[in-house]
């Protein structure tokens, strides 16, 4: 169950079972061998580009497309007039100008009646290059009537605000969910409420309250977005090379939005250069490259450029949230009520299960132990790209674990109490688990205190703050921030979890060839988890055959079995499980095999790795590859048991899981120029069972460079007239190397009890835990100047105004 | 990936036939130095140049050597070699400190002082060491060349003296035997182009300042100089408070505008408190220190 066991090694050097061995994947992707959707040619193979809107809200007065259709080298060129005029044999909605978005709302694929954020899509140009399609973009003619854009998301709801939807029919910004709601709540209200308010009342309690951003960002995975669709009129079969997440989900919606036959459509989604949920959504450019070649009849490329990514996909966060949190003086947790002004952009196209139009925002509550907790989340449309849950955020829990360790720190300020010690007080208790959360969620294990003492002993926290006292007497103004974050992840159990209807459960299917070499087929896609490397080792663990010895297809929907994706660190909890679960089935059949074999009953028989034998007399037994070319053999199996070693299964979990960690930042703040350097950052995850540490390890390391991007730089804001002041790299900056310090990690291994070998899941764990600590750190760097709060990114500018006392509004442009 | 419009390219074989290529074809021709400027804004569509003249074959813009009193540094001389130059950092710290903090290694090893010069972005970090240390430019076109300040050399952002038909060739810097230099910069990220930077000389002699240089970039200081600073101090022992002083005095000379990198109040407050560290710096470099 856990890793420590004594793993075998195999001839090749790999454990057969848990343990760090090198990615099998790495070999291609270190040698620029990588297969990408860029590198895909079709003979034949026509390209296209899109005309976005240079504004962020107008009316369309005309398009004039005629001199781009002169151009030589231009073989189409469509606009949403044109594709209005096809109709669309389909549910949803009658023409092909619209698509539905993964929230239930419709999204333009190609503007008809206004544009409404800078970047949509306008037209759409196939040519005979990548060129060529881009000149004639420059030759079509719009002539746009510029409305008033709404760009403060404070004032998407103010009487006489522009109307964005009237598409809708609508007669303000708000958004309602396919539940008919208005706004999403979660926790008990009057009795949060009561506490609040008693708290206030009650000269031995503190409530503190504090408005704080989580603002938007973009995932901007190195590879940007694109398709290649290819129609073949002869066999009538789709074929589409696409960067996506989330290929069968992907072919079901193209089924849905296309009026295509589902049998006739195949989703190949090669190797993908980094999703993070950018690669979620079905977009506007996938979607016209397959009207592209029904248009044509030929393969039709499209791919994104750096700027077009950056404005018009999925952005993450955007969370306007005002926190109060109420405490004894002593520091006992008692309540905490959030509300949310959360900006969806133009179309409400929020990637999520459908009971969930917040994500798992309403796991606020975090990692301590009190007794009420409510939110409400009011979501508005505003004049920007839409989107909303992407970045490695684990549906929203990023911004909930940021929230509520922001206000710890802001309580713990307001005590005047060292922020572990207040931590400490509050933490969950192993012996509590599984535990129920205010709003709802099961947490499934964990050992928090034990986590905590070991980010702590690796920090050296006491000395820490000893050389902060001893540096503030000096003028020098070091920071120490900590964040304890618990994620809910592996979504999710059927009952209550499914996008656009379609359930979270998993398919997987396990063939074990006749020489006992074996395929496993995921549902699940990578993006750079390691699913080549990693589900090899579960079904090593599981039957002892060696990781090199089973080849994990993945990301071709004609050759995996259907399953909803990668994205929320469901891979190990869902699929993770299901390769375990598939491997047993594998081995209860081996054992049937086996016993017929051995001339006895199944029961007589014990399980060793790779291999069945007779109880009481170790010598006599079959190893699975022996069973395997058995089980395709002449040998006379027992009635009703088929022959060969395959099987399949679907994985439905009981519950999510819920890893967790303590992540402990310390930075240096230079107050004359507001510059941060983070000097140290230690990370203890606690996902439960590590298949690769090595992996692991990895996964935190990107999660952690994202945490600090995000703190210190990542930002997407507008100015007033609509502008994307984020559209390229050199003003979306993203961290490097120099901004990152040498990470010290560290583990505790509390498995999972519902999840077949304990794993929790880790992908967006980092990415979750540490902007709060970064945050933190550099808050108490200043608390001296009396600064609380300031908002990410912390830039030096932003810094320098919080000790003025006048932090940076960072959702507008700076002025 | 972003695509450019249509382009033609020309290679040039010397200086000569880079004028007459530019004179053959015009305002809508420009030249090619390390690129990094001008196919970035290629690329984003915001130039269309209709012919681009490659610099890079020509060894007669390269080198940096001494002339009597002053350090030569040929136009097409990279970021990459300016930082490493030992002759640059014998008479003057401020080119290491600031070519360390300029772009990133990529850029550093295309792009060239002749570009950076002739970009003329308001944030350019080598215009405002070319203006601290008072440096001058040598601009050729078929009539002959001719020598110009930094201090009279750009027009505005983007804009220089340097006419359709010219380029610039070198860029001069007279040597200044016992000055102290530094540069400071503040960016966002490694990397990034600056929020603001300060590079200043100063020269001490006699307990007083005798001579002194500072340029600042980024902060919309008039030909990247802050002339009235400078003057405060010559004569005046170089103390805390009076330097202070003199980055004030440097801050009032600038304009900036508020931007994703900073709002106005932040970037004054760096013109002063980077001039005030930079003044610090290279009058205890000047002493000795
Ligand atoms: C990612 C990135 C980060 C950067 N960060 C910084 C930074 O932090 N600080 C900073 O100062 N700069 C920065 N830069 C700019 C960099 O320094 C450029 O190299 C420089 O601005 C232009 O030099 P170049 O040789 O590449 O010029 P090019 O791009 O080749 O040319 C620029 C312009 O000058 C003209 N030109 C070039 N040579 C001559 C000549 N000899 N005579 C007349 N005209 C000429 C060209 O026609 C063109 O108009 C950055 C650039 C990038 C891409």
């Amino acid at each position: 169950m856990t890793a420590v066991e004594e793993v075998p090694l195999s001839a090749a050097g790999n454990p057969i079972g848990f343990g760090s061995m090198r990615r099998v994947e790495d070999a291609r992707f270190v040698r620029g061998q990588g297969n990408y959707v860029d590198d895909v040619n079709l003979p034949g193979m026509l390209h296209s580009a899109i005309l976005r809107s240079p504004h962020a809200h107008a009316r369309i007065v005309s398009i004039d497309a005629s001199a781009a259709e002169a151009l030589p080298g231009v073989v189409a060129v469509i606009t949403g007039k044109i594709l209005e005029g096809i109709p669309r044999p389909s549910l949803l909605g009658d023409n092909f100008a619209w698509m539905p978005t993964l929230s239930y709302d419709t999204q333009a694929v190609l503007a008809t009646d206004k544009v409404r954020f800078q970047g949509q899509e306008v037209a759409y140009v196939i040519a005979e290059s990548r060129y060529i399609a881009k000149d004639a973009l420059e030759l079509i003619d719009v002539e746009y009537e510029i409305l008033e854009p709404v760009m403060d998301a404070k004032r998407a709801l103010d009487a006489g605000a522009p109307i964005i939807r009237d598409d809708k029919g609508q007669t303000d910004n708000s958004i309602t969910d396919v539940h008919g709601n208005k706004t999403w709540e979660s926790g008990n209200a009057e009795s949060t409420a009561a506490a609040i308010a008693a708290a206030k009342a009650d000269p031995n309690c503190v409530v503190v309250t504090q408005e704080i951003m989580y603002p938007r960002v973009h995932p901007a995975p190195m590879e940007t977005c694109g398709s290649v669709s290819y129609l073949d009129k002869v066999t009538g079969q789709l074929t589409m090379y696409t960067t996506t997440q989330a290929p069968h989900a992907h072919r079901t919606v193209y089924a849905m939005v296309a009026g295509l036959p589902e049998q006739k459509i195949r989703i190949i989604s090669p190797d993908i250069g980094g999703g993070f949920g950018n690669k979620v959504p079905v977009y506007p450019g996938y979607v016209l490259s397959v009207i592209g070649t029904i248009v044509t009849g030929k393969p039709v490329k499209w791919m994104e450029d750096r700027n077009e990514n950056l404005v018009s996909t999925g952005f993450a966060r955007d969370y306007h949230m005002t926190a109060s949190i109420a405490a004894t003086k002593e520091g006992k947790i008692l309540a905490v009520d959030v509300d949310v002004l959360a900006d969806h952009g133009a179309f409400n196209g929020v990637a999520q299960p459908t009971n969930y139009p917040a994500g798992f925002f309403n796991i606020f509550s975090g990692s301590y132990d009190y007794p009420d907790a409510h939110c409400k989340v009011t979501p508005v449309y505003t004049n920007k790209a839409p989107g909303g849950v992407a970045y490695a955020c684990s549906f929203r829990i990023t911004e909930a674990a940021y929230v509520i360790e922001r206000v710890v720190d802001c309580l713990a300020q307001e005590l005047q109490m060292d922020p572990a010690d207040l931590r400490l007080k509050n933490l969950l208790r192993p012996e509590q688990f599984p535990y129920m959360s205010p709003t709802g969620w099961e947490y499934d294990s964990g050992e928090y205190e034990k986590t905590m003492r070991v980010a702590m002993d690796i920090a050296g926290y006491d000395e820490l703050r000893r050389e902060q006292a001893e540096k503030r007497a000096k003028g020098e103004y070091m920071g120490i921030g900590i964040s304890f974050f618990t994620e809910g992840v592996g979504a999710g159990p059927r009952r209550d979890m499914d996008i656009l209807g379609l359930g979270m459960a998993d398919g997987i299917e396990l063939r074990v060839h006749p020489t006992g070499k074996a395929q496993l087929r995921l549902s699940v896609q990578s993006q750079g988890q390691g699913h080549e490397t990693t589900f090899a080792q579960i079904v090593a663990h599981e039957l002892g055959i060696p990781p090199e010895d089973i080849e994990v297809l993945h990301g071709d929907t004609d050759n995996t079995p259907f399953g909803l994706g990668t994205y929320g660190s469901r891979s190990t909890p869902v699929s993770g499980a299901a390769a375990s679960v598939v491997a047993r089935k594998v081995r209860d059949r081996a054992r049937i095999v086996a016993a017929a074999a051995l001339e006895c009953a199944p029961d007589d028989l014990d399980w060793e790795l790779g291999r069945w034998y007779v109880k009481g007399d170790r010598e006599r037994g079959k190893t699975i590859a022996e069973i395997a070319l058995l089980s395709h053999s002449s040998l006379e199996l027992p009635e009703g048991v088929e022959g060969h070693l395959d099987a399949t299964a679907v994985y439905n979990p009981p519950n999510l899981t819920y890893p967790y960690g303590c992540y402990i930042c310390v930075v240096d703040v230079d107050p004359g120029t507001g510059q941060v350097k983070i000097r140290r950052f230690i990370a203890v995850d606690d996902c439960g069972t590590r298949i690769n540490p090595m992996i692991v390890e990895g996964q935190v390391h990107g999660g952690l460079a994202d945490g600090v991007g995000m703190a210190l730089m990542e930002l997407i804001a507008f100015d007033t007239d609509g502008n994307n002041l984020g559209g390229s790299f050199m003003d979306y900056l993203l961290p490097t190397a120099v901004e990152c310090p040498d990470w010290e990690l560290g583990e505790t291994v509390t498995p999972s009890p519902h999840h077949p070998i304990g794993a929790k899941g880790v992908g967006e764990s980092a990415t979750v835990g540490s902007p709060a600590a970064v945050v933190n750190a550099v808050i108490d760097a200043l608390s001296p100047f009396g600064v609380r709060h300031a908002d990410m990114p912390l830039t030096p500018a932003n810094v320098w105004r919080a000790i003025q006392g006048n932090a940076i509004r960072v959702d507008m442009a700076v002025e | 990936m972003q695509t450019p419009a249509p382009v033609d390219y020309a290679r040039a074989t010397s200086v000569a036939d880079a004028i007459a290529l530019l004179e053959k074809h015009g305002e809508e021709a420009r030249l090619l130095a390390g690129g990094h400027s001008l196919l970035p804004m290629m690329k984003l569509r915001l130039a269309r140049p209709e012919i681009l003249i490659d610099l890079n074959d020509l060894d007669e813009l390269r080198g940096i050597r001494i002339e009597g009193d002053e350090i030569v540094v040929g136009a097409m001389v990279t970021h990459a070699e300016i930082l490493d130059s030992p002759v640059l950092a014998e008479h003057y710290a401020i080119f290491r400190e600031a070519e360390k903090v300029i772009a990133d290694p990529i850029v550093r090893n295309k792009g060239t002082i002749g570009g950076s010069m002739c970009q003329a972005d308001p944030s350019e970090d080598l215009s405002a060491v070319g203006s601290a240390l008072k440096g001058s430019v040598v601009i050729q076109g078929s009539g002959g060349k001719r020598t110009l300040a930094l201090r009279e050399f750009h027009e505005g952002p983007y804009e220089t003296k340097v006419g359709d038909a010219e380029i610039l060739t070198e860029v001069r810097f007279p040597i200044r035997p016992g000055a102290g230099s530094a540069y400071e910069k503040v960016e966002r990220r490694v990397g990034d182009w600056p929020v603001a930077s300060v590079g200043v000389f100063v020269v001490v002699a006699g307990g007083v300042v005798t001579d002194c240089g500072i340029g600042l970039t980024a902060v919309g200081a008039e030909h990247f100089c802050a002339p009235d600073a400078e003057a405060y101090l010559i004569g005046k022992a170089p103390t805390e408070e009076n330097l202070a002083a003199a980055a004030q005095l440097a801050a009032d000379a600038c304009t900036p505008y508020a931007d994703q990198r900073g709002p106005v109040d932040y970037k004054l407050h760096l013109a002063c408190e980077l001039t005030l560290r930079a003044l610090r710096k290279a009058a205890a470099s000047s002493q000795g220190a």
